[in-house]
């Protein structure tokens, strides 16, 4: 079965089935990254080109070496040294690298949509890699790709997601992917961080850290964007640690077998102390290998679908 | 040249006619205004057979854009634009390059419209010079030089005492001071309406707040100073209650709001929809039945169009981020309002009072009537004549409008303006 879009813009646009079968055959890729020789010739010939308008060593390599395993020939088109900083419009950039042959745009952007707008204007299959504050598919494919691994069973779990759910994207699409697979999801943070009537989706929230990891299944922390301090949706890193840290204490609220996620990369002491990054229920570094499967799946899934 | 205009119903609430009469048209004047059968013979005849003949429309609230942005929008093509829509006079903002915020870009504005402008211009003069919200402009001297009211535009004043000052001043002159009502601290880096469409976007919310709070506090102003507020395009619930309560208590404020706030709701960028990105911000369902209700009960005393034409470049071929806000709205205005009528809202004599008369009398200008002696501005249209929205063929440099496809009522068959006639099939 493919995917029904030529694109993959969000998980807000995926049915479950979908969902699950970009996980099923991201667990037949895992294997091939396990064997000796990581490579298989599956899209050779094909073109993918890295479009990120901002930094992001982690996600960007990810793809790129997703890209590779399967045999493609990859571009990385660096942005703020080209044309986009002379003033060139999006949809002039758009089309040069249409002209330039690619199958994949896989695009990260600081402006909500800019994915959705290509998708328009290019014939390519474009792979959103992260958009202002809208989605990051992949990372919440890895995520419950992760999960999955460990839990079998997505539904029914009760997965905490903490911290500035208001900026992240990667919540966004994990609050779609996880409600989607039938997973009840709490948000936690000040209300600060929480987005303008996000209870319009099926989650719960709280505001009290101690509440909302107690007996939680799953526990994803968000990264805090240092700056955020500054424009006072906190008062300080301090209180912020104290309030919404998460650490070995705080840990044994949540299930025995409670697994600890954090997207990366990691602000120690601000978000989550060393001893729950670096303990026995982290699987924040196993979460990045799976970013290399899950991303061969959903540029293997896309390759079959026509406009 | 003398014109007679015959067999059209004429509506014309400033002298409270409505029936089938006969308008004679002298030079650039108004001669009279005759029952059925009885105007006088000549040579040239408007037969307005099956149409509504009305006072040229006023538009107290547009962006011509010239000088400084011609590429937007021209004084040439933006009055071509109005009077396509039935407008024959246009306010016009100051936010153009330079800012109309003294005496010599009000007069290059008359002059240029003088010489090429389809309809009369009336210029906007900015109340604090450059926009800047912090020393007034010379309003007296560009008063004199033609200009009918003062804003800051899409540049809120936000020094409270600036405001002030501006209200207080401006009693001198007996002119208006026009609020675009936004808090700039709390609406920063919004593109739409906070709400639920901005969380799974993932754009950046503006809340009602950002405008109701202004409202309130230029409200608290007029109150202090006896100044005259105006509230420009009105698009929340709150703003409607805290005009209309100040209303109750007598203190001297008008309103307006636009085609856009009572005919969509922020569902209109769902896509990332740059048409739609307007400031304030398309809003709900609630905010747009108080709309209505606001102009029901003559809350909001007027429509006008914030026309806001764009480049392409501008508003289309950018992350919505960065697209610029506004709609091109002269030439859909009446027709979008006629909605109101066929939903019961207002009569169309209401509409007509709100498009052409209520400005007009708001703003001090002798517009708004068919009165002998007035000014020959009138619009002949076919209530009941359809068309689409079709941007490419509008006449304003801005193609930038959410209406695209929608069958509308009310062709605008022809203009009466500056004397001339504008027709169109």
């Amino acid at each position: 079965m493919m995917l029904k879009s030529k694109d993959l813009l969000g998980i807000k646009d995926l049915s479950a089935e979908e969902i699950i079968n970009i996980l099923d055959t991201a667990a037949v890729f895992k294997d091939v990254l396990a064997r000796d020789i990581k490579k298989v010739p599956t899209l050779r010939g094909k073109t993918v080109v890295n479009l990120f308008f901002e930094p992001s060593t982690r996600t960007r390599t990810s793809f790129e070496l997703a890209a590779k395993r399967l045999s493609t020939d990859v571009v990385n088109f660096s942005v703020p040294a080209s044309s986009i900083a002379k003033g060139e419009t999006l949809k002039d950039t758009a089309l040069t690298i249409q002209a330039l042959g690619a199958d994949f745009v896989v695009i990260r952007h600081g402006s909500a949509g800019v994915p959705h707008f290509l998708s328009s204007v290019l014939k390519a299959s474009v792979i959103n890699a992260g958009d202002g504050s809208n989605e990051h598919p992949t990372q919440a494919l890895l995520d419950l790709f992760t999960i999955r691994s460990s839990k079998e069973n997505i539904e029914g779990l009760t997965v905490a997601i903490i911290g500035d759910v208001a900026h992240s994207r990667v919540a966004k699409s994990n609050i779609y992917g996880l409600t989607k697979l039938g997973a009840k999801v709490r948000l936690i943070g000040p209300p600060t961080l929480m987005p303008a009537a996000i209870n319009n989706l099926p989650v719960d929230i709280y505001n009290s850290m101690e509440e909302g990891i107690r007996g939680a299944d799953v526990i994803m922390t968000l990264r805090i964007q240092l700056e955020r301090q500054n424009r006072g949706f906190f008062p300080s890193l301090e209180e912020y640690f104290k309030l919404y840290g998460l650490t070995g204490d705080r840990l044994k609220l949540a299930k025995d077998d409670a697994m600890v996620m954090h997207p990366g990369p990691i602000n120690r002491g601000i978000e989550i102390s060393t001893d729950a990054a670096d303990g026995p229920r982290s699987v924040i570094l196993e979460q990045v290998t799976n970013g290399l499967a899950v991303r061969m799946a959903v540029l293997y899934l896309l390759s079959g679908v026509k406009e | 040249m003398s014109i007679l205009i015959k067999n059209g119903r004429v509506i014309d609430p400033a002298q409270n006619i409505d029936g089938h009469y006969e308008i004679l048209i002298e030079g650039k004047k108004i001669r009279g205004v005759y029952p059925k059968a009885k105007g006088p013979k000549t040579d040239k005849i408007i037969d307005a057979s099956g149409c509504i003949v009305i006072p040229g429309l006023v538009d107290m609230h547009a962006h011509l854009r010239d000088p400084g942005f011609e590429y937007k929008e021209s004084i040439r093509t933006g009055t071509m634009a109005a009077v396509r829509g039935g407008f024959t006079s246009v306010c016009c903002m100051p936010n153009t390059n330079p800012v109309n915020d003294n005496k010599t870009v009000t007069e290059f504005i008359l002059r240029k419209n003088y010489a090429e402008g389809a309809c009369f211009v009336y210029p906007i003069g900015a109340i604090t010079k450059g926009q800047k919200g912090e020393e007034l402009a010379e309003m007296g001297m560009m008063k004199e030089a033609g200009c009918i009211a003062f804003s800051d535009d899409g540049r809120p004043v936000t020094n409270s005492l600036i405001m002030r000052r501006a209200l207080e001043y401006s009693k001198i002159f007996n002119v208006l001071i026009i609020s675009h009502c936004e808090d700039l601290k709390l609406s920063e880096g919004g593109v739409i309406n906070e709400g639920f469409i901005s969380t799974t976007l993932g754009l950046r919310g503006i809340p009602k707040a950002a405008e109701e709070v202004m409202v309130a506090r230029d409200i608290a102003l007029a109150g202090l100073t006896g100044g005259r507020l105006h509230i420009a395009h009105v698009s929340t619930e709150g703003s409607v209650r805290l005009i209309r309560d100040a209303k109750e208590r007598g203190i001297s404020v008008t309103a307006e709001t636009c085609p856009h706030y009572f005919c969509l709701t922020e569902d209109a960028v769902n896509n990332y929809n740059t048409s739609a990105k307007v400031n304030p911000p398309l809003r709900t369902e609630r905010d747009v039945e108080a709309v209505k209700q606001g102009l029901k009960d003559n809350t909001i005393d007027v429509i006008a169009t914030d026309h806001a034409p764009h480049h392409i470049d501008d508003k289309y071929n950018k992350e919505f981020d960065a697209a610029s806000f506004g709609i091109s709205g002269l030439e859909t205005a009446f027709s979008l309002g006629l909605k109101l009528v066929e939903q019961g809202v207002l009569s169309l004599k209401q509409l007509i009072m709100k498009m052409s008369v209520t400005p007009s009398g708001i703003i001090g200008i002798p517009k708004g009537t068919l009165a002998e002696g007035a000014d020959a501005d009138l619009a002949v249209i076919d209530l009941s004549g359809e068309f689409i929205v079709e941007p490419d063929r509008f006449l304003s440099k801005g193609k930038n409008t959410p209406f695209k496809g929608w069958q509308l009522k009310g062709a605008v068959l022809k203009t009466v303006s500056k004397g001339k006639i504008y027709e169109w099939e």
